[in-house]
């Protein structure tokens, strides 16, 4: 008789998805389907629409990291007014993504995986989430919500809103800083900065506890992408989009973001509405690649300031150049939040970042525009086309997580032959499963511009294909 | 006595207005010590319980998964409360519903894509014709409007509804 749990969600992960779990005659697992279930068709829907309309609509594909859509969706807008912003402007965008990544990056570790890290995998499900981290370990709860705090309140400062501010606008942004805001939000950088500092201690101190999380969390070769400057340093804002390979070869740098659909192809899948992004000169499925903080940190030379490139270079030491399981994730991410951090201080230093000229004013110029950032989760595309009075006509979103969709996929399925056996599943095991899909901090909602909620699925099937078992995480 | 149950869920919105109540900072830690979080995208519930106290949707009514679970939530939880313009009035979500699922499928997938051509079928729920704000499937107690509402009309309207009374959120709330 087969038995059912189900799964009705994976938890703590940002948006709708099911895994699918195959058995082969050993009771073994013979293969693993990722479904991503949510699907919302901005890309349609926005036809017709004024181009200056589109960062305000596709910040609503994410309220995790609207910054994220605001920021490639002014750059794409800029490319159709064919406009250079002015410096500040510049400057100003770059503190507010930093303090995104800073607050986003916070709740990836802190809300999302830290009750797996400090609490176990195999700790009571009840308790294993952000209260029972409030009750087992004040300290690292009051840090993560302290810390999402001093990133949101700086967007706040900045851009006059938390969520979905209408700041950022196509030439620029709509209002200079004030000395006043400036100082304030450097008040609070150390407190910020020692709060990753000490994360980043507990964090190292832990890594020696989880070898088998370490060995087939997506352990596995692949290539990497992510914006670098000319010398190699992590850049976040805007950059060269530069691809290397499992050995850490380079594979191509693209300085005109334009040219990013010659290297980047997208495979419809059968199963899921989260398409899956290939580096094009290797045909799908070959040219898988990751990127997000993984991806980044292996693709650049350095990060480019001082506390974060020190950390860089232990992070190396431990585990390599090319670090290549995706369990860290998670280390990467706290030494790019110290980044955030310490390239917010060097911005607010700057004397431009006060100057008024912060908007450059223009119409229709061009009649395509690409825009390219790093979100937290990973680069970031936005494409549009439009007419001569500025209606959209066309537009392509490649987000974060899709880039990550093969490689997630590679890594369930190394999740599950390590950890699932027999025909029924075991809290502990469904756990990992959904913790590997946690490390790459997947926007669901993002991939498929729909943000779902939580829900993920686990079925098991027999040789047969006769479901064994099913649970709702 | 025993602490409030509180669920949180997430259909087709942003997260955004999740994030909003994550906004609430420090008075997190006030509210998980007068209530239970027993479902929602922070914690590992398997399954949305009985006997829900209190129960904040974000999000419109998109897909079958969103209806079958909307049902099963208003079976359950004595105040539904819907959170933010997407599960009030549609917002977003709903610029989609002048156009046919296919052609939105077709714009993804087909035109969309260099490898295969076509929509997912296995494993993925299907769309409904229109995203539908909440009360349009199921009755809703009360509606908090705004993209996402602040985060200070959310911590409101959650202590006043564990203190056990009704929340008036005259000139606490706008759209958008
Ligand atoms: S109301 Fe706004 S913030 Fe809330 S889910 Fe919808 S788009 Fe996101």
């Amino acid at each position: 008789m087969s038995r059912t749990i189900t799964i009705d969600h994976v938890t703590r992960i940002e948006g709708h998805a099911k895994i699918d779990i195959h058995l082969n005659d050993q009771g073994k697992v013979a293969s693993t389907q990722f479904h991503v279930t949510q699907f919302r068709g901005f890309e349609k829907f926005v036809e017709g629409r004024p181009y200056y309309e589109m960062p305000a609509i596709t910040a609503r594909i994410c309220g995790i990291c609207p910054v994220s859509h605001l920021l490639a969706s002014v750059k794409a807008c800029d490319a159709i007014m064919a406009v250079q912003i002015p410096e500040p402007a510049q400057l100003l965008r770059e503190l507010l993504h930093c303090a995104q990544f800073v607050q986003s990056h916070g709740l990836s570790f802190f809300h999302l995986s830290a009750p797996d890290l400090l609490l176990g995998f195999d700790s009571d499900p009840k308790l294993r989430n952000i209260v029972g981290l409030i009750e087992k370990h004040p300290e690292a709860a009051r840090d993560g919500i302290a810390l999402r705090k001093f990133g949101q309140q700086t967007i706040e400062r900045l851009a006059g809103e938390r969520i979905h501010p209408s700041w950022t606008v196509p030439g620029g942004v709509n209002k200079p800083l004030s000395a006043e805001t400036r100082d304030e939000i450097l008040a609070e950088l150390p407190i910020a900065r020692s709060i990753i500092r000490r994360t980043l201690k507990t964090f190292k101190a832990m890594l020696d506890d989880f070898p088998a999380e370490s060995d087939a969390f997506g352990n596995m070769p692949s290539a990497y992408a992510g914006l670098v400057d000319f010398d190699g340093n992590l850049r976040i804002y805007d950059g060269i989009l530069r691809f290397k390979d499992s050995e850490g070869k380079p594979m191509a740098s693209v300085s005109r973001a334009l040219d990013y659909s010659k290297f980047i192809g997208e495979a419809a899948m059968p199963d899921s509405y989260l398409k899956a992004p290939y580096f094009k000169p290797m045909g799908y499925p070959d040219g898988a690649y990751r990127v997000g903080p993984l991806g980044r940190l292996n693709v650049a030379e350095q990060c480019g300031t001082p506390e974060a490139d020190v950390e860089l270079a232990e992070y190396r030491q431990r585990l390599g150049r090319i670090v290549q399981s995706s369990f860290f994730y998670h280390y990467a991410r706290l030494i790019e939040a110290l980044y955030g951090v310490e390239r917010m201080e060097q911005l607010l230093e700057n004397p431009l970042i006060l100057d008024r000229h912060v908007r450059a004013e223009a119409g229709v110029n061009a009649l395509e525009g690409v825009g390219i950032i790093e979100a937290p989760r990973g680069t970031l595309i936005h494409h549009y086309k439009v007419d001569e009075n500025g209606a959209m006509k066309w537009a392509n979103l490649i987000v974060a997580t899709g880039h990550n969709n093969l490689a997630i996929n590679k890594s369930i399925q190394q999740v599950a032959e390590r950890f699932v056996d027999g025909n029924q599943f075991q809290e502990g095991m469904v756990n990992r499963v959904s913790a590997v899909v946690r490390a790459y901090d997947p926007c669901l909602s993002c991939s498929t511009h729909a943000l779902g909620q939580t829900p993920m699925q686990m079925r098991l099937y027999g040789p047969d294909g006769q479901m064994l078992d099913e649970v709702a995480t | 006595m025993s602490k409030a149950k509180v669920a949180t869920v997430w259909l087709d919105g942003c997260s955004g207005c999740h994030m909003s109540v994550l906004d609430m900072d420090e008075t997190l830690l006030e509210v998980v010590k007068r209530a239970d979080i027993v479902y929602g995208p922070l914690v590992d519930a398997q399954e949305f319980p009985e006997g829900v106290d209190l129960t904040l949707v974000e999000g419109a009514v998109s897909n079958q998964d969103d209806l079958k679970l909307i049902q099963k939530i208003r079976g359950r939880t004595k105040l539904l409360v819907a959170l933010g313009d997407c599960a009030v009035t549609g917002n977003v979500p709903s610029m989609r519903n002048g156009i046919p699922v296919k052609a939105l499928l077709e714009r993804g997938y087909v035109e969309g894509s260099d490898v295969n051509h076509r929509p997912p079928t296995d494993g993925v729920p299907a769309l409904l014709r229109n995203a539908l704000p909440v009360h349009e499937v199921v009755r809703v107690d009360l509606h908090i409007p705004g993209c996402p509402p602040k985060a200070d009309a959310i911590a409101y309207v959650v202590m006043e509804v564990l203190a056990g009374r009704k929340p008036e959120l005259t000139g606490k709330v706008k759209f958008g």
